[in-house]
Parts: C-alpha cells; structure tokens; sequence
C-alpha cells in the first residue's frame, strides 16, 4: 500500500497546487526511457564479461581467493565482486548485482545484500571526478578515502542490515 | 579508459580460466549474457519510466523546493561557510534533496553548482573541507526510495521488491555517518594541508 498511497498523495498534493501532473509524468517517463537507451549497450557488454567469468569459473576463483577478506568485512563472499566494482562503474555494479540476483534469487540472503548494497551506495570515483573536474579543484585532500571509508561502512552495515532487517 | 582496462581484464580472466578448467562453451556464454541484458533492460523499463515519471511531479509541485527549505537549518550547522552565502546554500540543499528523493539527473547539476560556488568563495584550487563533506555526503548516497534497485528486484521475480527499504536507509546512515566522521577526522588530524592556504 505505501507505495500507490505514495503516488496517489505526491500526484493530489501537485494537482491541488495546479500542476499539471499528468503532463509532469509522461515528461518524466520519457527522461526514464533516455535513461534505458543510454544504460542498455553498457548492460550488454558487462553482462556478457559477466557471464563469460560465472562460465569460466573465474567468478568462482574470484571469490574463492577473496573470502578471507570478505569474512573481515562480516559480507557474503559471493557478494564481493560487486563491492569490487561499486565505486568504478554504475553499469557495471547493476550488472553484477542483477547476475547476483538472478543467480541466488532476489529475496535470498545474497540478493538481498547485493540490492542494499547497490541502493545504499553511490559511484565514488565517477562522482568526485566529476564534482571536482567541474569546478577546477585539482587537490582532491581527503575526499577519496574519507567517502571510500563510508562505502567500506556501507557495504558491512548492508550484509548485517540484510540479516537483521 | 579505466573501463576499457576492466573489459579486457575481465575477458583475459574468463579466457585463462575457461582454458585451465577445460569447461564450458564460453561462446554461448557470451550470447547468453548479451541477450541477458536486453531482457533485463526491457523489464526494467516500466518501472524506471513510472518512477522518473513520479521524479518530474516532485520537482514541479514544489515539493522538493519545499523539502530543501526544511533541511536548510541542519545543513546550515554542516556548511558553517557556505551558509553565508544564501545562493550556494540554496544549491547544496537542493543537491542534498534530489539525491534524497532519487532524482539523480537533477541532483548532479545542482551538485556541480555548489562546488563551483564553493570554489569561488575559496579561491583556491584545494578542496575545502566542506567540498569534502559535499562529496561525501553524494558517494554515500542517501536515498529515501532506491526505486532502480527496487525496480531491479520487481524484474527478477521479488516477492517484495520494496522491503529491502529500512535496511536501505539503516545502512545509508551508516555509511554517510562514517564518512562525515572520517572527513571531520582528517580535517583535525589529516595533515592533507588546508583547503584555504596557499
């Protein structure tokens, strides 16, 4: 219920201050379809790599080799390619994490946490280069670790939010 | 370019696995997972389109515009400097909102704007740390509906693709709470130089 209760409240509050939001909507909808067009040739490339690594057994490896470091951050070990590729590249955190959540099931524990992870987290390195690149700042400081420490934070409290919530 | 080094990193990687483990048709794998993408991208669709849709209404009720204006005070305590300056107070609250409401196109211009003032208001081409806290407070992404993941769930056959909701929002306290501390750390004991001098 919440969320039609949501649409309907957002679309009676705009039209009582007489928007048009019918209008609004299909504005919006076309910006949402711009954005399928721009992700899909980057979905098709990475869930191809993707695949080609689950078929190989590299994923496997992968993860393999890397569960020590994902029992220190308390995650699920199937989940760290994606902690791996989060803060480089949107497309690419959206295609593993679709192949996580195909491969163990959404509502699973894994699916879960990959879903968490993706929602609670941003592109760090696009991000910051992009903020900064823009407004002529050439010493970055301390934004990188400090912003990639809060996505270390984020990808633990999601494994136990997953659990937990 | 950092894309193109992971695409030929990652196919390397599957190529010399494929090899040792003897296993697999690696071809159809590769079809399997380009096909993958479009379904996944046509299933996507609804929900992105209805949801940018719900985007556009919010910004043109006012009601982001209204939201900014409740958040200013708190913000203001976060950005000491920038409160003086009513105009890039008034962008890095409008950045803060439209990423609270998942408006992501409108979030990054607004963002950018904040800098851009904070940059001429510093003079310096250092980050101030309030450009820091800025940037933090973007990568940690604070969300009140992650409605493509939800979107991304729904598409794979979640029974509940919106449940994951308190978990989403816990977590992204935690992580924009850990970065602030982090950047408040750094400012007082970093030894990264002042943003002001020089």
């Amino acid at each position: 219920m919440l969320i039609p209760g949501l649409l309907l409240g957002v679309s009676a509050l705009a039209l009582g201050r007489r928007v048009d939001v019918y209008d609004a909507l299909l504005e919006g909808g076309k910006r949402g379809l711009e954005l399928v067009k721009t992700i899909l040739p980057a979905l098709v490339m990475l869930l191809t790599a993707v695949e080609l690594l689950r078929a190989s057994g590299a994923l496997e490896a992968l993860t393999r080799l890397l569960a020590p470091a994902a029992a220190w951050l308390g995650i699920p070990p199937e989940t760290l390619p994606l902690v791996l590729v989060r803060p480089l590249s949107g497309s690419a955190a959206l295609a593993v994490g679709a192949d996580l959540m195909a491969a163990h099931g959404p509502d699973s524990l894994v699916g879960r946490t990959a879903a968490i992870m993706l929602g609670s987290t941003e592109t760090t390195f696009y991000t910051i280069s992009v903020y900064f690149a823009a407004a002529g700042v050439k010493r970055t400081r301390y934004a990188i670790p400090a912003a990639l420490i809060a996505d270390l934070t984020g990808f633990a409290a999601a494994a136990l939010t997953a659990r937990l919530l | 370019m950092a894309m193109s080094w992971i695409w030929v990193c990652m196919l390397a990687l599957s190529l010399f696995c494929g090899l040792l483990n003897g296993s697999a048709d690696l071809g159809a794998a590769a079809m399997e997972g380009a096909g993958k993408a479009v379904t996944l991208c046509v299933s996507l669709t609804g929900s992105l389109c209805l949801w940018s849709g719900f985007g556009a209404v919010l910004e043109r009720s006012g009601l982001q515009a209204g939201l900014a204006r409740i958040l200013s005070p708190v913000l203001g305590r976060l950005y000491p400097t920038a409160r003086r300056n009513p105009k890039t107070m008034s962008v890095l609250c409008g950045n803060v909102t439209a990423n609270l409401l998942g408006l992501g196109s409108a979030a990054t211009p607004l963002g950018v704007e904040a800098v851009r003032r904070m940059q001429a208001l510093s003079g310096s081409t250092a980050a101030t740390d309030e450009m820091c806290k800025l940037v933090v407070m973007n990568t940690a992404s604070i969300q009140l509906l992650p409605t493509t993941v939800a979107a991304l769930r729904g598409s794979l056959g979640s029974a509940a693709p919106f449940d994951i909701l308190p978990a989403v929002w816990v977590t992204s306290l935690f992580s924009v709470g850990a970065g602030l501390l982090a950047a408040a750390f750094f400012q007082r004991f970093g030894g990264l130089g002042d943003g002001r001098s020089k």
